[in-house]
């Protein structure tokens, strides 16, 4: 690679770099600041100086082990569902299918709808235990419907939250099977390969990569998933569907206590950020050239 | 290409802020999105017929979204609203914050001596009004005739929660899909907590003590929570502890409910043939007691204020006394009937013989409005105003962690007796922080 | 060069798929269908699938009651313009990131990544703030700025790995012929990215698009995308699960409509054998 690649290289990648820098360092630069001060909104113009008070705070509420615990079950729930699930609808769809283009558009349309209104439709009008659809054909073959959100109200919310990520994955991971090369593939099949291995010889280590990037891209939005919580149960019953960012919401715009509220937005990035340690550590050779 | 060219196009034009005739002064409203606030602003034209050098914007959100929107807004200085549709609960705290225009210069002909004296209390601080109530509510019974003829029960109109327990375990028909009881679960301190604050309140139980010290563990609210669990157990529905407001009046309308104690705003709801299953077989009654003179009910009025420092005051005070007024009620009742029109503000509106014929829960209506005093909302003395909360900035942080908490007793995840010490150490700990208790 | 499908794989394979499409989709059918129903029957056990009294009062109460219009345009421009102006400054960073890396590029990457770890909530004070200073609420150029800055990470790391797909042979055959880094991106790496470029369009458009966190605190009616529009029907006192359906189906309608049209662009590309 020339010197004039390489600095061109630079220069493109300078515009991206810099804007991102400044959105980034204002905002963190007022959090940091905020979290330093006992801020609550309903009481503007009171502010004081306290430190790390915010941060004991914050990790010491009782709620907030539980959120942590919660936090990570979520995301590592919807990310093995996904991409398990996602691996195997791209496969399918990279298959000849008649109306292939209408498949795609079904299997892609739960990422359409606003998560509020996914949450909605799926509490209320299906997993509802009294009217809801999936109680209605629970007791069609005679079982007893599930009382979703207060039996099982995490897993209710990753199911709810798995489906609308579903396409995302899908869709990255049939993208990137496009660009697998065909003539490997046949001659995988030529050599006697059977079906099986040639996914996991072939396909597989070509989506190492895409799987990578679906990976950490969805951790970081569902670290931060809250719309769908806040609908369906409140973070409740109790604290069971409580995580990290419903915890700092209900400081935020709850308790209005806008100090908290930002040291728990620290607490979160260094979180997500030790999180994204590991995960690199895990999966990070696949981002190499 | 073409279409992001025009979008591009239409997003330059409005980035430019050039009003179209220098004259008009536009209000934006930020309100809820329940029924009686979208029928006013399905009759804004009436308003800007007469008052052609105003217009009119509205937002419209969910209670919750809204709540914490303007908060945001007005905490901030954001000037983003002229006219903010609030609680009861906000008005005492913003007032004494002084983010609210006092609202004392409106005309004679509005009327403020016409106001229901509660509702008056609840919307004023010092003396002046800070908001015009747009319409209040209470909770009340509303009850199956139907069932309760069937099984042979009268319900009195002031019953008590012995009677209510009783008669729904004996209303209850699980395989006819039928519960006794519906009542609130949905954590959220406007959720299950206010119908469980309120009836807190009946049983004798407060939230805080004089001292502010949080009261959960005394014998009032562990008799309160497990009344409460124990009928809903045995009577209510599945899935209860996710149910709010909406998702009763649905069950209610479908016929699945015998009793349902909730919103004094639903009676319209259940009567109305177009919505409900069972509109011609609902009776009303007094929230339950216990004879200790305070019933289950609560109070609450959605009403119009001003934020201070807004440079549309005038604007903002026309519309206000629009919507608000007597004259008002008249157009929504020409138009839609006067079982629609905004309820629980006006004691002239419970005076009316029309209104009283199409509304057969008036009287009730009013009774329960004006059996709940947000002055005195307990039996035993307490620091704070407000009967289904606490009128500090606090408590919508400690009615939800408190509210999780008993929704979590109703799922049957956590006992009663855990959830109250939960609820007590909780709030306890959030009240030190704010340096109620020294 | 396809290979050859017998009829008895098709099949196999068009029945499953179709299975699965339906499976996954069933949820928003049943949010159209009920979009259709009156309130009533909306909630109604046993739940009718077909027969019902189909009516489209529904949408004739959304229709009056908001300016669908006006909202969606909002829409258009906010997730459009944002997501193109995150693609214009995305492709020639993703260019660098693949086709120049050096000993950084991953830790940038890496970095980009971490600007979106902040719950949004944690840092709406600071932001509003800001905004409320530099006179942008409620402006379209402010929704435009949060989201686009919001989804550049991902629309890099998108393109990225996209990016990476392409075999270098082919970009260094177009430079021995003479062609300039400009030339090279123009008109020999974006042609072959089409599929990536195509999707990472679409799910990008999407993000912006449903994204209420930011759309719904920094806007308020001028700006007001379609996010709001359904804001404003969701959990009011009273039902409105139908309502609800229609508004919702109405919001989906715009990028159903580009997500059918970009179908011809994600399909697989050139073939890169045929270079060979």
């Amino acid at each position: 690679m020339t010197e004039e690649t390489r600095g061109i290289g630079r220069l493109l990648l300078s515009p991206a770099v810099g804007l991102l820098f400044v959105w980034m360092i204002v905002p963190l630069a007022m959090t940091i600041y905020f979290s330093t001060l006992h801020y609550n909104l309903l009481n503007p113009g009171m502010e004081q100086f306290v430190g790390l008070d915010n941060y004991i705070y914050f990790l010491t509420d009782p709620a907030f082990l539980a959120s942590l615990y919660n936090t990570l079950v979520l995301v590592g729930s919807v990310l093995v569902i996904t991409i398990a699930l996602g691996t195997l609808i791209a496969l399918l769809l990279d298959q000849v299918v008649v109306g292939r283009s209408i498949v795609r558009l079904m299997v892609i349309a739960p990422f359409f709808v606003m998560p509020t209104v996914s949450a909605l439709v799926w509490k209320n009008l299906l997993m509802h235990p009294v009217s809801g659809l999936l109680a209605y054909i629970a007791e069609s073959v005679g079982l007893a419907p599930i009382d979703w959100f207060a039996e099982m109200p995490l897993l209710a919310v990753i199911l709810i939250v798995a489906w609308q990520w579903l396409p995302f994955a899908t869709l990255i991971l049939l993208t990137a099977l496009q660009s697998l090369d065909e003539e490997q593939k046949e001659a995988a099949e030529m050599d006697g390969a059977s079906a099986l291995s040639s996914f996991v010889y072939v396909t597989l280590p070509h989506l190492a990569r895409p799987i990578t990037v679906v990976i950490l891209i969805e951790t970081i939005f569902l670290l931060t998933v809250f719309a769908e919580i806040f609908v369906t149960t409140g973070g409740g019953p109790g604290l069971a569907t409580t995580n990290i960012a419903f915890l700092i919401y209900s400081q935020a715009l709850i308790q209005y206590d806008v100090g908290s509220a930002s040291a728990g937005g620290m607490v979160a990035v260094v979180i997500a950020n030790i999180l994204a340690f590991f995960l690199v550590r895990i999966v990070g050779r696949n981002l190499e050239a | 290409m073409k279409h992001r060219l025009s979008a591009l196009a239409g997003a330059l034009s409005l980035f430019a802020a050039i009003p179209a005739f220098a004259q008009t002064t536009t209000l934006t409203i930020a309100t809820v999105n329940n029924s009686d606030m979208i029928r006013m602003q399905g009759l804004t034209s009436a308003f800007t017929a007469k008052n052609p050098d105003i217009a009119v914007k509205w937002v419209t959100l969910e209670e919750n979204v809204l709540r914490q929107r303007v908060t945001t807004d007005i905490a901030t200085k954001g000037g983003q609203f002229d006219i903010l549709t609030i609680g009861t609960y906000e008005v005492p705290i913003w007032a004494k914050q002084n983010w609210l225009v006092a609202l004392d210069k409106l005309p004679a002909a509005y009327d403020v001596g016409d106001l229901l004296p509660k509702i008056r209390d609840a919307v004023s601080a010092g003396g002046k009004l800070y908001a015009a109530p747009f319409y209040g509510e209470s909770s009340m019974m509303m009850y199956r005739t139907d069932l309760f003829q069937k099984a042979g029960l009268t319900m009195p109109e002031a019953p008590t929660w012995d009677f209510v327990v009783d008669a729904a375990k004996k209303l209850t028909d699980k395989t006819a899909g039928v519960y006794g009881i519906c009542l609130r679960g949905k954590a959220g301190w406007g959720e299950n907590m206010a119908f469980l604050t309120a009836m807190s309140n009946s049983f004798g139980a407060r939230w805080f003590d004089e001292k502010w010290q949080p009261q959960f563990n005394t014998p009032e609210w562990k008799k309160t929570l497990t009344t409460y669990l124990d009928v809903m157990k045995a009577a209510g529905p599945p899935g209860a502890s996710s149910n709010g407001f909406n998702e009763n009046l649905a069950l209610f309308n479908a016929g699945k409910c015998a009793m349902w104690i909730d919103a004094t705003v639903a009676a319209s709801m259940v009567t109305n043939p177009k919505d409900s299953k069972v509109a011609d077989k609902v009776g009303f009654a007094l929230a339950p007691n216990t004879g200790l003179g305070k019933n289950a009910n609560w109070l609450w009025a959605w009403s119009l204020a001003i934020p201070a420092g807004s440079k549309k005051v005038d604007a903002a005070e026309k519309f206000i006394a629009w919507a608000t007024s007597k004259d008002y009620t008249q157009l929504v009742a020409g138009k839609e009937g006067w079982a629609n029109v905004p309820p629980g503000t006006r004691t002239s509106l419970y005076q009316n013989a029309e209104y009283q014929k199409a509304a057969p829960f008036a009287k009730l209506t009013l009774a329960s409005i004006d059996s709940a005093d947000p002055n005195h909302p307990t039996v035993k003395p307490v620091p704070y105003v407000g009967v289904q909360y606490a009128a500090i900035p606090e408590f919508q942080g400690l009615g939800t962690t408190v509210g999780q908490q008993f929704s979590a007793a109703l799922a049957g995840t956590t006992t009663a007796d855990a959830a109250l010490a939960a609820a007590q150490s909780s709030t306890e700990r959030e009240m030190k922080r704010a340096g109620y208790i020294k | 060069m396809a290979r050859r499908v017998t009829p008895a794989r098709l099949a196999i394979n068009t029945v499953a798929a179709w299975i699965v499409g339906f499976l996954i989709f069933f949820p928003i059918l049943w949010m159209v269908l009920a979009s259709f129903k009156t309130e009533l029957e909306a909630f109604a056990v046993p739940p009718s699938f077909l027969f019902f009294r189909w009516t489209l009062e529904n949408y004739a109460t959304v229709q009056s009651r908001s300016d669908y219009l006006l909202h969606a345009i909002n829409s258009i421009a906010i997730a459009g313009g944002s997501t193109l102006i995150a693609m214009l400054i995305a492709i020639p960073a993703a260019w660098s990131m693949s086709f120049a890396p050096s000993k950084r590029t991953k830790d940038i990457l890496l970095w980009m990544l971490s600007t979106k770890m902040m719950p949004p909530v944690g840092v709406l004070v600071p932001i509003y703030l800001l905004y409320r200073t530099f006179g942008m609420l409620d402006t379209l150029g402010g929704l435009i700025l949060v989201l686009c800055l919001g989804n550049l990470p991902i629309v890099v790391w998108m393109l990225f790995t996209y990016f990476k797909e392409i075999p270098k042979d082919i970009l260094e055959a177009a430079r021995m012929d003479g062609a300039t880094v400009g030339r090279e991106l123009i008109y020999v790496l974006t042609p072959m990215a089409v599929p990536g470029i195509a999707s990472t369009l679409l799910l990008n458009v999407i993000l912006a698009w449903n994204e209420a966190f930011w759309t719904l605190n920094l806007s308020t009616s001028a700006a007001a995308p379609l996010t709001v529009f359904i804001a404003s029907y969701s959990s009011p006192e009273g039902l409105f699960w139908a309502k609800l359906s229609a508004a919702s189906t109405m919001a989906i309608a715009p990028i159903l409509v580009l997500g059918w049209f970009s179908q011809r662009q994600l399909v697989r590309g050139l073939t890169f054998g045929a270079v060979k």
